[in-house]
């Protein structure tokens, strides 16, 4: 049993470590295959451009969402709990993007007998542009 | 996928439909009438180990999964005593059957055709899937609320999705935004 983090241990303010991956067909071939997701436009560049996105196929906001889950879960291991997660999908990820989760504690509580830390999270791109604003509520263990 | 685009209060308190005519609501009767009640229920497979390793290692490729979601010795030493799947993962992947009842274009919601955007989603978790586990699966349009927005009359429409185990346990609850305009 390795546990992460502990509730003491943590501050408002405090960041969650960077995640990033850069994005490309083997990501996505690989997210539609167990998601059952072949869906043009995350397949085919004519049919991406057709959508109206110049550049092609592009990425699965279903794809996006599990980085987020990813981040949140390597951050609080094995013997935490993520108990919630909003995001608004607010941009296109282009191939080869480079997408990196961003987060921030926004609030220590008591919730439901749990011991809950509220974030800010975000998924930024190559550019730092926000393609993904939303939260996340996880629960921790404490020292007791 | 389409981007969510802030909608500021504003200009207009009522929308015009393809037909230039005038609404001064964009719920209809159809609506009313779905509001909160829950569509039919889907069951999954049972959950294998197997699917939840691929799917552990398509969100982390190239790298290689935590260990929690398949290697069985280590996940025994967690508190959760086995391997989990990650909260995201969908066990409905690949279904035999392919279209549901309410899928059916004749059942489809009737109304005037609306433009529309992905106003994002709040998941909740419950308990983890586990290997074995069937999962069942409901929806409903829980509600919604009307806004004047510079759009127009804007209609958020929230639609409901609950997850539960074999053991009646929640697995997730998720709420999507629509935007409609």
């Amino acid at each position: 049993m390795t546990i992460n983090v502990y509730f003491e241990d943590v501050n408002v303010g405090d960041a969650l470590p960077e995640w990033s991956r850069q994005t490309d067909f083997m990501h996505w071939n690989r997210y539609a295959a167990v998601n059952d997701e072949f869906i043009p436009i995350h397949m085919d560049d004519e049919a991406g451009r057709k959508a109206l996105n110049e550049q092609g196929a592009f990425g699965m906001g279903n794809l996006r969402y599990a980085y987020i889950v990813n981040a949140l879960q390597d951050w609080i291991g094995d013997e935490a709990q993520i108990r919630e997660i909003g995001c608004e999908f607010r941009a296109i990820n282009q191939k080869n993007d480079v997408l990196t989760v961003v987060g921030t504690v926004t609030e220590k509580k008591m919730a439901d007998g749990e011991h809950q830390l509220v974030l800010d999270i975000d998924v930024v791109n190559q550019d730092g542009k926000k393609t993904c604003p939303g939260h996340a509520v996880v629960a921790v263990p404490a020292r007791g | 996928m389409s981007a969510a685009t802030p909608v500021a209060l504003g200009e207009r308190a009522m929308s015009e439909d393809e037909t230039g005519t005038t609404r001064t609501t964009l719920v209809t009767p159809d609506m009313e009438a779905r509001k909160g009640v829950w569509g039919s229920e889907r069951v999954s497979p049972p959950i294998s180990e197997s699917d939840i390793r691929k799917w552990a290692i398509a969100v982390y490729w190239p790298e290689t999964p935590p260990p929690i979601f398949w290697d069985a010795a280590y996940a025994a030493t967690t508190r959760w005593g086995g391997i989990i799947a990650p909260p995201d993962f969908n066990p409905f992947a690949w279904p035999i059957v392919t279209e549901r009842p309410e899928k059916k274009k004749a059942d489809r919601p009737k109304g005037p055709k609306l433009r529309g955007m992905n106003g994002g989603q709040v998941e909740t978790y419950g308990v983890p899937m586990r290997p074995g586990d069937v999962i069942s699966a409901r929806n409903r349009l829980r509600d919604w609320e009307e806004r004047d927005t510079r759009l127009g009359l804007t209609l958020f429409s929230y639609s409901e999705l609950e997850w539960r185990n074999q053991r009646d346990e929640l697995i997730k609850r998720r709420v999507s935004t629509a935007i409609l305009y």
